[in-house]
């Protein structure tokens, strides 16, 4: 039974507790939303191949914090170099979870470079991520949940869904509303002030 | 005058905890010296754009980034300080400049004679360092203005500065 995008992306941010959560631009930005939008998630809306790093800077700058990237498979394609230079920091708070549809999804449904069998998994492993693994099942998706919130990364999880249209769910737009919500719920009122 | 010496004190004094760069040899020195000093968690990167990523990342967690790159690494960010710009993010550029001042690589000439512009174009604010004694100054006005008025600013350092005329004294460093 292949995996529902919406279901994957529920089950990784319930209960959430204290994760932060940066959103790749497109539909996991999106299904993040759908799971309930929160001032400590950062959809991006541009940017493309910036997520995976975007997370790498909050994990540095929050050692003390879980540290959750969920983004598309094109989206992490843009940016793949990111791989190498995660490898080399190796952020233990730091989780990157590609949902792959193996398609496009914002501009038509394309195959992206997945659906031809590159292997983002054995990518980042190579790169020197701790633990790399793919996933096809909600079995495999519940102990990627574990090691988000609790084991030494960094982690990385390419997670193959169905390649479907769902509803949007879109989050703020303004880029500064995004960030001035995220650094006051993060780092209290004062945050505005710096 | 030690520019490098100088930019690292004022990187320091005024609490970059965050130095992203791509090696490069007119950084060097000041690569060097955020490298050596424990306050600054240093970021070698692939591609320059991954830095503004990482900046963003910092600045959401309250971290402060400085960028270090040059000219030619400045096309690579254009699309990405996109974000820069719509969310707000101060950042902190500085440019070595190559395809400038004596420049012997043709190839460095058309993205070194467009630096500033692309900048400005994406809504950095540019100065221009032209002697050895004037980059750090430039650095902390550069940092004060980026982060007091939440945008990108970028100090190009000339290549009169950097002072490489040719490619055997470049590999020679």
């Amino acid at each position: 039974m292949t995996l529902q995008r919406r279901e994957v992306v529920q089950a990784l941010l319930a209960d959430r507790g204290e994760l932060l959560v940066v959103a790749g631009l497109g539909s996991t930005a999106w299904d993040c939303t759908a799971a309930g939008d929160s001032a400590l998630t950062f959809p991006m809306w541009g940017a493309m191949g910036s997520a995976a790093m975007t997370g790498l800077g909050l994990a540095l700058a929050q050692p003390q914090r879980r540290v959750l990237v969920l983004t598309g498979d094109g989206e992490m394609l843009m940016g793949l170099g990111s791989l190498a230079t995660i490898g080399v920091q190796r952020p233990g708070n730091l989780t990157l979870v590609v949902i792959d549809n193996e398609r496009y999804g914002e501009t038509g449904m394309q195959a992206t470079h997945t659906a031809h069998g590159v292997d983002l998994a054995a990518m980042a492993r190579a790169a020197g991520f701790a633990s790399s693994v793919l996933v096809r099942d909600m079995g495999g998706v519940a102990v990627l949940r574990q090691s988000v919130q609790k084991d030494a990364g960094p982690h990385f999880a390419q997670i193959k869904v169905a390649a479907q249209k769902v509803p949007l769910a879109l989050p703020p737009r303004d880029g500064a509303l995004l960030k001035n919500r995220f650094r006051q719920a993060l780092l209290g009122g004062g945050a505005a002030l710096q | 005058m030690d520019w490098s010496l100088a930019t690292h004190q004022v990187l320091a004094r005024l609490g970059f905890g965050v130095v992203g760069f791509v090696p490069d040899a007119g950084h060097k020195r000041l690569i060097e010296l955020c490298q050596a000093d424990a306050r600054m968690r240093t970021v070698v990167m692939t591609t320059e754009e991954e830095g503004i990523g990482l900046a963003t990342g910092a600045w959401l967690g309250g971290a402060k980034t400085a960028l270090l790159m040059q000219s030619s690494g400045v096309g690579n960010i254009v699309n990405a300080l996109g974000m820069v710009r719509e969310c707000r993010v101060p950042l902190l550029i500085v440019v070595t400049m190559r395809g400038e001042y004596g420049e012997f690589n043709p190839w460095q000439v058309p993205m070194g004679q467009a630096t500033a512009q692309v900048l400005r174009a994406m809504g950095a604010v540019v100065q221009q360092a032209n002697a050895a004694a004037e980059v750090a100054a430039h650095v902390d006005a550069a940092a004060r203005l980026a982060f007091g008025s939440y945008c990108a600013a970028a100090v190009l350092i000339s290549q009169r500065v950097i002072g490489i005329k040719s490619f055997q004294e470049q590999a020679a460093q």
